[in-house]
């Protein structure tokens, strides 16, 4: 028998259902009936519309959509492109919300940009809950040009903790050692956020492509500090999701791909990659975004 | 479909990983190491992994760093001969003792292939006498490239510095390590040269990369690898399966395409794949 010939085969059963025929075979399998499987998945770092600076084969919302519910995602948290460097977020965030409805296929959940060096933030926030009725929002610190030590910065963590939304901060959204040299935004600095988050205990915050730049103590700080979790799309090494669960609870481990600017298989394939309980990789793979996105149900039932 | 796809990918192929370490792996020794790396690589049923330089590096090693290195690939080379192909760590700043290490490893020794690093940029004349005995003994180079918007080390080739290399070298079989990393600029330079394979290894996963990589030097030019233990087989692999190319090209990619590379020397030295 050749070397790892039974993991082989079954690893190409993984990849099948990864694969683009995979999408085409599971188009015709409903959300309803993935929300009952055991390998469910919630994605919590989707975008849609255009990356700035590369056609990407999933940019259309559907093919992006057809993606994630061929691989078992029942839900997918999705910001926008738009957001990073448009000014007129208002109209950004309505067309994520509009394009989440008429394309989302009942998976996609809207995370509105909200951009606090703008005029006005205060409102777009108000839109994010109260009519686009949004789970969260979602934040980029380093492509608006603040520091998470603003004061309009901790006043939006406030205001969008009072109104139950899930906040995601994006750390960086791709290498920045390749990134075009005239748009070079540098990974937010995460120092001041641990205090920050210790002084709002609602806040839910959840940190997108951190893994990169945050580590060790600076990471296990922050989870001490308040509801914050962490997505795996930027952990690498050998072993990501096993060598992160020896320092972080899995209770603070979430699915998320950053599809589509990254291949959608490879936060599914680190679930594969490291041996985990089966309590670990129900709570990664959709129990904690459940319950994080359960707090916001209730909201809307107010 | 699928499944007979995969199939078809099943009995067709290996996967065969270019770029692999024993750096950042839990384990004391190289075995101690090898066998943790086996153990990841057979959840994905990678069955060959070329493994370069040693447990932890130096930018610019001197000749009894480089030999060091070298012994601790060929102990895990010795441990597991049926997983395991090896290429020599050079530095070509020390030509005499890296022309001594590519007779002891490649001419004397198991080893396959030459791994070249940040010690000196690679188009400079003083790396000509390594590649061209490298490709008398039909041994592949490997060449790490990046294009760093922050900055390259000092001694870091760019894929222009081996676009360089490979012209005075047309023979010779060379592999541009991670693409370049800025790959959609390391890809184009090595365009026009026939004999540079791209390295797919140690960038982040982002998607458009493969299908460009095939799109602009056809499927034939293109190696599925690593660069494990700073990557991980997921994000690596994901650049292949999860890239809008056609199975077969994705055959060729993870495993053909490196393993026909080796081929001359692999049969040269009586190893079987």
């Amino acid at each position: 028998m050749r070397p790892g010939l039974f993991t082989r085969r079954r690893f190409l059963g993984l990849a099948s259902a990864a694969s683009g025929a995979a999408v085409l075979r599971c188009e015709t399998v409903s959300a309803p009936r993935h929300a009952r499987t055991a390998s469910a998945l919630v994605d919590v770092n989707v975008s849609l519309s255009q990356w700035p600076l590369r056609r990407l084969a999933l940019s259309n919302t559907t093919g992006l959509v057809a993606k994630l519910r061929g691989n078992n995602v029942i839900s997918a948290w999705a910001g926008t492109f738009d957001g990073l460097l448009h000014k007129d977020l208002a109209g950004v965030n309505a067309r994520l919300t509009h394009e989440c409805q008429r394309n989302g296929r009942g998976v996609l959940r809207p995370f509105g940009s909200i951009n606090p060096m703008l005029p006005d933030w205060e409102e777009e926030l108000r839109r994010c809950a109260d009519e686009h009725r949004m789970p969260g929002i979602r934040l980029h610190p380093n492509y608006h040009g603040y520091s998470l030590s603003d004061p309009n910065f901790a006043r939006l963590l406030k205001l969008a903790a009072e109104r139950r939304l899930i906040v995601q901060l994006a750390l960086v959204m791709e290498d920045e050692r390749m990134m075009h040299p005239l748009l070079q935004a540098r990974p937010v600095d995460t120092a001041p956020l641990a205090g920050l988050v210790k002084q709002m205990p609602s806040l839910r915050l959840v940190l997108l492509n951190a893994l990169r730049t945050l580590r060790a103590k600076p990471l296990l700080d922050l989870i001490a500090a308040g509801n914050v979790f962490v997505e795996i799309s930027m952990l690498e090494g050998i072993g990501g999701v096993g060598n992160l669960l020896q320092q972080v609870p899995s209770t603070r481990v979430l699915f998320g791909s950053h599809a589509p600017l990254f291949y959608f298989e490879s936060s599914l394939f680190k679930l594969r990659e490291s041996p985990l309980s089966d309590e670990q990789m129900r709570n990664i793979r959709a129990a904690n975004a459940r319950t994080l996105a359960a707090a916001f149900q209730r909201r809307t039932m107010l | 479909m699928a499944t007979r796809l995969n199939h078809w990918l099943w009995n067709e192929m290996e996967i065969w990983d270019l770029h692999c370490h024993l750096s950042g792996v839990p384990g004391n020794t190289p075995e101690a190491r090898l066998d943790k790396l086996l153990e990841y690589a057979d959840r994905f049923g990678v069955a060959r992994l070329c493994v370069y330089m040693g447990m932890e590096w130096a930018y610019d090693p001197s000749p009894e760093k480089l030999r060091d290195d070298n012994d601790q690939v060929l102990r895990a080379l010795k441990h597991r001969p049926d997983r395991v192909l090896g290429f020599v760590y050079l530095n070509p700043k020390h030509i005499e003792a890296s022309l001594h290490e590519l007779d002891r490893c490649v001419r004397d020794g198991p080893m396959v292939g030459v791994k070249l690093w940040v010690a000196q940029r690679c188009n400079t004349p003083e790396l000509d006498p390594i590649i061209a005995r490298a490709t008398e003994l039909k041994a592949v180079i490997f060449q790490h490239t990046w294009l760093k918007i922050t900055g390259n080390l000092p001694g870091e080739s760019t894929p222009m510095d081996l676009a360089e290399l490979a012209a005075r070298h047309p023979k010779a079989a060379l592999i541009c390590g991670h693409s370049g990393g800025d790959w959609e600029r390391g890809l184009r330079a090595i365009r026009p040269c026939q004999n540079v394979y791209a390295d797919l290894a140690g960038g982040d996963p982002t998607a458009g990369l493969t299908e460009m990589a095939v799109r602009e030097l056809g499927a034939e030019r293109v190696i599925y690898g690593s660069d494990i233990g700073g990557r991980s087989f997921a994000s690596q692999l994901a650049k292949v399966y999860g890239a809008e190319i056609p199975q077969k090209t994705k055959a060729l990619i993870l495993g053909a395409n490196l393993k026909r590379l080796l081929q001359p020397i692999l049969k040269d030295k009586g190893i079987k794949a």
